[in-house]
C-alpha cells in the first residue's frame, strides 16, 4: 500500500494541480484569463433573487377546446350522414344520441388513424379522444393521453410567452424551465422585488376588440365590467380583432389630450379587417377588452385604414409600458397561478455569504488545531489532506458550474468535519498495528490495508444519503447534497492518494526511528 | 493483546440500563410528537414566511403583532430573529389569489409602524406544493432508510442490519422528539439534516460492526459480548475523534452561520451526539441479543465465495 510508481505520483499531482487552477479561478478577475472563466454559481439565497413556481390552469382551455370539438363534430356527423340528436357538452364530455344502427358506422369513422377529428398519437399508441356507449347515448371525452398532449401544448405555449415577457423586462440571466406536466419554474437572480414580474405573469393579456351593442345582434351579447369595476357595458360576443393581429405596441403620449396611451400597429390581415369594420360602423362605439374587462370604449369617428391605433384609458406611464409589453409578447393560452414563491433580498444574501465564510473559516481552524493536537506530525498530513480536499471540492464544483447555496456551504463545513474521518480511521489502525509490528513500514502498510473496508463502508453510507437528497431535495437543499456528495469523493481521493503518498514518504524517511502518533 | 489497550471500558455492563433509557426516550419522543405535534414550517404546511427588518430599531414586537392582527390574515406568529429590529413572521395565508399580496402587507406595515420596513426574505408556499414537499421529504427519509438497510444487508448478516436500522430509527425519532419538545420548526433543511444524520449514524455503526466481524473471525473462543467490548474499545478513539471534529464544524455553523442555518445545525448536533451514542449502546447490544457468533460471519464468507 505504500509503494507509488513515478507515474502514479505524477498523475496524482497533475490532478491536484488541474483542479486547484479551477478553484483558483473563482478568486481572480476572469476578464484577463479566458481559460479560467468558469466560476461557481451562487444560489438565489446567496446572491439574492426570486424563485417562482407557476402552475398552468389548463381547465378553461380544455373546456374551450371541447367547445371547438363540438362544432367540428357536428360538421363531421353531417358529412358522414349520421343522424344525431341532443348534441351538447355535459360534465366535460360531448354527449349525443344516435340510432343504434349507426354506432358501428361511427366507430369505423371515429377510431380510424386517418380520420380528421380524432388524432392518433403514434408515440402513445392512443387516440386523442374516446367514446362510451350507453344504449343509444354516446359520450365522447379526452383520453388520458389526449389530456397529456393538450396540457403539454398549453404548457409549451405558456413557456414561450412567459419567456418573452421576462426577456422584455430585461432582468439578468433568468432561468425559465418547465417542471412536470403543468408547471413553470422561474429563477430571477438579483431581483429583490418580484412584484412587477408577478403582475405581468398574472395577466393572460387576452386583448379583443368588440362592438358595444345597443340592440341584440345575431352573435349574442354580454355585460362586461369596465376597469373601474363599477360600471358595465353590453358588448357583442363577436370578436372583431384579437391581440394575435397585433404586430407592435408601444407606450406614448397623445399630443392633443396629453394623456398616456398605448399605440399599436396591426398586421396586414388585421389592418384590412379593422379598416372594413371601422368603415361599416362609423358612429358606433368600439370596446377594447383586456381579460374580460373593458379598458375603454371610444366612438369610431372615422374609418381607421392605416392599421395604426391608440388605446387610452387612465394609464400611468408605468401601466402603459406594461400593457404595451403584454400586447407585444402575446397572450397566455391559460391563466397562471403562483404556487410557490421564494425571494431573498441582496443584503440578506450578502450577510449569508459572510456568515458562511466566517463559520467555514472557524470550523476549519478548530478541526485543524484539534487534529494537530491529537496526531502531531500525522496530524499535519491529515491537515494538508484536508486543505487539498477543500481545494479539490471547490475545483470540481467550478468545473461542474454547480450552484452554491447556503446549505451547500453548510455541506462544505460538514465535509471538513467528516473528511478527517478517513485519515482518523487509518491513523488509529496504524497505531494499533504498531503495537504488534516491529517495522514502521509494515505497520503503516497494514494500517492502510486493514482500514480500507471501514473507510469505504463509512463513506458509502453518507454518499447514499447525499444521492437520495439530490434527487428528492429541492432548491437550496439540493446544493447541500451536491457539496456533501462531491465532498465524499474528494475526501477519498485526498486520503487514499495524497495523504497516503505523504505518509509513505514520511515513513520511508523514518524507517528505524520511533514514530509517535 | 486485549490487556495492552490503554482504554478498556466494559461497555456491555452498561447495555441493560442504557437500553432501558433508550426505550424510554423513544417512547417519550413518540408521545411528545403525537400529542404536541411537530412545528411544520411553511415548506410543509403552506403559508407565507417573511423576514422583516425595521429601520427603526425601537419598533416593538407587540406593535408588529397588532399591525398584522388588523390585516386579518388568519393565524400569524411573530418572533425575534437574530439582530435587533429583525423579525420572522409566519402567516397562514398565501398569495396565490392576488399578485400584490406581499406589497400590500409591506405598505400597511410601514404605515402602521411609521418606519421603513424591509422584507429581507419572503417564502410563499401554496397548499398543493407544501403537500408535495412533505411527501417528497417523507419519501426521501424512507428511501434512505431502505437504501441503508439494503447496503448493510449486502455487506453483513441480518443481525447487523437489524442493529443498524434500530439505531438509525432511534436517532431520527429522538431528534424529532427534541424538535417537537422545543417547538423548533421543521422545514426543508431539517429533512436534509435528518438524512445526513441517517448517513452519519450508519457510518459510525458500520465502523464498529466492521471491527466486530473482523474480531469474530479472529477469536473463536470469545463470547460476542466480549467481542463487542473489545471492538468498541478498539474503535473508540476513532469514534470520539470523528464525532469531535464533526461537532466542532457543526458548532461553528450553529454559532457563526447565521439564523437561517441554526435549525439545521442544531438538528445535526443532536443527531451526531445521539448517533455516536447509539452505535455503541444500541446497535452493538443487538448483536449480543441476537446471539451472533463466529459461525454467523463465517457462513457469510462461504456464501460469498
Amino acid at each position: 500500500m505504500l509503494y507509488f510508481s513515478k507515474l502514479k505520483i505524477v498523475t496524482i499531482y497533475i490532478i491536484i494541480l488541474f483542479l486547484s487552477t479551477f478553484s483558483l479561478s473563482n478568486f481572480i478577475d476572469s476578464k484577463n484569463f479566458t481559460l479560467l472563466s468558469k466560476k461557481v454559481n451562487l444560489g438565489l439565497d446567496l446572491q439574492g433573487g426570486s424563485y417562482l413556481l407557476l402552475e398552468v390552469d389548463s381547465q378553461p382551455v380544455i373546456n374551450q377546446k371541447l367547445q371547438t370539438k363540438l362544432i367540428s363534430l357536428r360538421k363531421f356527423l353531417k358529412e358522414k350522414k349520421i343522424k344525431y340528436k341532443n348534441l351538447k357538452i355535459l360534465n366535460k364530455k360531448i354527449n349525443f344520441e344516435i340510432p343504434e344502427v349507426d354506432i358501428k358506422k361511427f366507430n369505423t369513422y371515429f377510431l380510424n388513424k386517418e380520420n380528421v377529428i380524432n388524432e392518433y398519437y403514434n408515440k402513445y399508441q392512443s387516440y386523442e379522444m374516446k367514446y362510451l356507449v350507453n344504449n343509444n347515448l354516446l359520450s365522447i371525452e379526452y383520453t388520458k393521453f389526449g389530456i397529456i398532449e393538450l396540457k403539454s401544448l398549453i404548457l409549451q405555449h405558456s413557456l414561450e410567452i412567459v419567456r418573452r415577457r421576462i426577456d422584455e423586462v430585461g432582468t439578468k440571466e433568468p432561468t425559465i424551465i418547465r417542471r412536470g406536466n403543468d408547471r413553470i419554474l422561474i429563477e430571477l437572480p438579483g431581483l429583490d422585488d418580484p412584484n412587477r414580474i408577478k403582475n405581468l405573469l398574472g395577466k393572460t393579456a387576452n386583448l379583443t376588440f368588440r362592438l358595444v351593442s345597443e340592440e341584440e345582434d345575431s352573435f349574442g351579447s354580454e355585460f362586461l365590467f369596465h376597469e373601474d369595476g363599477e360600471s358595465k357595458s353590453n358588448v357583442s360576443k363577436r370578436i372583431i380583432l384579437s391581440g394575435d393581429n397585433l404586430s407592435n405596441a408601444q407606450p406614448g403620449l397623445n399630443n392633443q389630450t396629453n394623456e398616456t396611451i398605448v399605440s399599436f400597429t396591426l398586421d396586414r390581415s388585421g389592418a384590412k379587417k379593422f379598416g372594413r369594420i371601422t368603415t361599416e360602423n362609423v358612429g358606433r362605439r368600439l370596446a377594447i377588452i383586456l381579460d374580460n374587462k373593458i379598458i375603454s370604449a371610444p366612438q369610431i369617428r372615422e374609418p381607421i385604414l392605416g392599421g395604426n391605433g391608440q388605446i387610452s384609458g387612465n394609464f400611468t406611464f408605468q401601466s402603459a409600458t406594461d400593457l404595451a409589453l403584454l400586447l407585444r409578447s402575446g397572450s397566455l393560452p391559460a391563466p397562471l397561478n403562483i404556487v410557490e414563491e421564494r425571494t431573498v433580498g441582496p443584503d440578506l444574501g450578502e450577510d449569508s455569504i459572510k456568515a458562511g465564510i466566517i463559520s467555514l473559516a472557524i470550523g476549519f481552524l478548530l478541526v485543524i488545531l484539534y487534529m494537530f493536537y491529537k496526531y502531531k506530525f500525522l496530524g499535519i498530513i491529515a491537515n494538508s489532506a484536508l486543505i487539498i480536499n477543500l481545494v479539490l471540492l471547490l475545483g470540481i464544483l467550478t468545473i461542474l458550474e454547480a450552484t452554491l447555496t447556503l446549505p451547500g456551504i453548510a455541506g462544505i463545513i460538514l465535509t471538513v468535519g467528516m473528511a478527517v474521518d478517513a485519515n482518523v480511521l487509518i491513523f488509529e489502525r496504524i497505531k494499533e498495528e504498531m503495537r504488534t509490528e516491529k517495522s514502521n513500514i509494515h505497520a503503516f502498510d497494514m494500517g492502510y490495508k486493514r482500514s480500507q473496508t471501514a473507510v469505504l463502508d463509512a463513506n458509502i453510507t453518507t454518499l447514499i444519503s447525499a444521492i437520495i437528497l439530490f434527487f428528492l431535495g429541492s432548491g437550496p437543499v439540493k446544493g447541500f447534497a451536491v457539496t456533501l456528495g462531491i465532498g465524499i469523493v474528494t475526501t477519498l481521493f485526498s486520503a487514499y492518494f495524497f495523504a497516503r503518498h505523504l505518509s509513505s514518504v514520511y515513513v520511508m524517511k523514518n524507517k528505524d526511528k520511533k514514530v509517535s502518533i | 493483546m486485549i490487556f495492552k489497550l490503554s482504554k478498556n471500558i466494559n461497555f456491555s455492563s452498561f447495555y441493560k440500563k442504557l437500553n432501558i433509557l433508550s426505550v424510554c426516550l423513544i417512547f417519550l419522543s413518540v408521545f411528545i410528537i403525537l400529542f404536541k405535534g411537530l412545528n411544520l414550517g411553511v415548506d410543509f404546511k403552506g403559508g407565507t414566511l417573511i423576514e422583516v427588518r425595521t429601520e427603526n430599531l425601537k419598533t416593538g414586537i407587540a406593535e408588529i403583532r397588532q399591525s398584522f392582527l388588523k390585516m386579518e390574515l388568519g393565524d400569524v406568529t411573530v418572533k425575534k430573529f437574530g439582530k435587533e429590529g429583525d423579525y420572522l413572521v409566519k402567516i397562514e395565508k398565501t398569495n396565490s389569489a392576488e399578485e400584490n399580496f406581499i406589497k400590500s402587507i409591506n405598505d400597511k406595515l410601514s404605515s402602521d409602524l411609521g418606519t421603513i420596513v424591509n422584507f429581507r426574505r419572503v417564502e410563499n408556499v401554496g397548499p398543493k406544493v407544501s403537500g408535495e414537499l412533505l411527501k417528497a421529504g417523507l419519501l426521501a427519509i424512507s428511501l434512505s432508510l431502505a437504501a441503508m438497510l439494503f447496503y448493510i444487508w449486502i455487506r453483513f448478516e441480518w443481525q447487523f442490519s437489524l442493529g443498524a436500522i434500530v439505531a438509525i430509527v432511534h436517532d431520527v425519532v429522538i431528534t424529532l422528539g427534541v424538535f417537537s419538545l422545543l417547538s423548533y420548526e421543521i422545514n426543508l433543511s431539517i429533512i436534509a439534516a435528518v438524512l445526513t444524520i441517517v448517513g452519519y449514524s450508519m457510518n459510525d455503526t458500520v465502523v464498529i460492526f466492521d471491527r466486530i466481524r473482523e474480531n469474530l473471525k479472529k477469536y473463536s473462543k470469545i463470547s460476542i459480548s466480549e467481542i463487542s467490548n473489545i471492538s468498541t474499545n478498539e474503535t473508540l478513539s476513532r469514534t470520539l475523534v470523528t464525532s469531535i471534529t464533526t461537532l466542532l464544524a457543526l458548532f461553528s455553523i450553529f454559532i457563526f452561520g447565521g439564523e437561517i442555518l441554526k435549525g439545521f445545525s442544531f438538528a445535526m448536533i443532536i443527531g451526531v451526539i445521539i448517533g455516536t451514542y447509539s452505535s455503541i449502546f444500541v446497535a452493538t447490544p443487538i448483536l449480543n441479543y441476537t446471539k451472533v457468533n463466529q459461525k454467523t460471519v463465517l457462513k457469510e464468507d462461504i456464501e460469498n465465495n
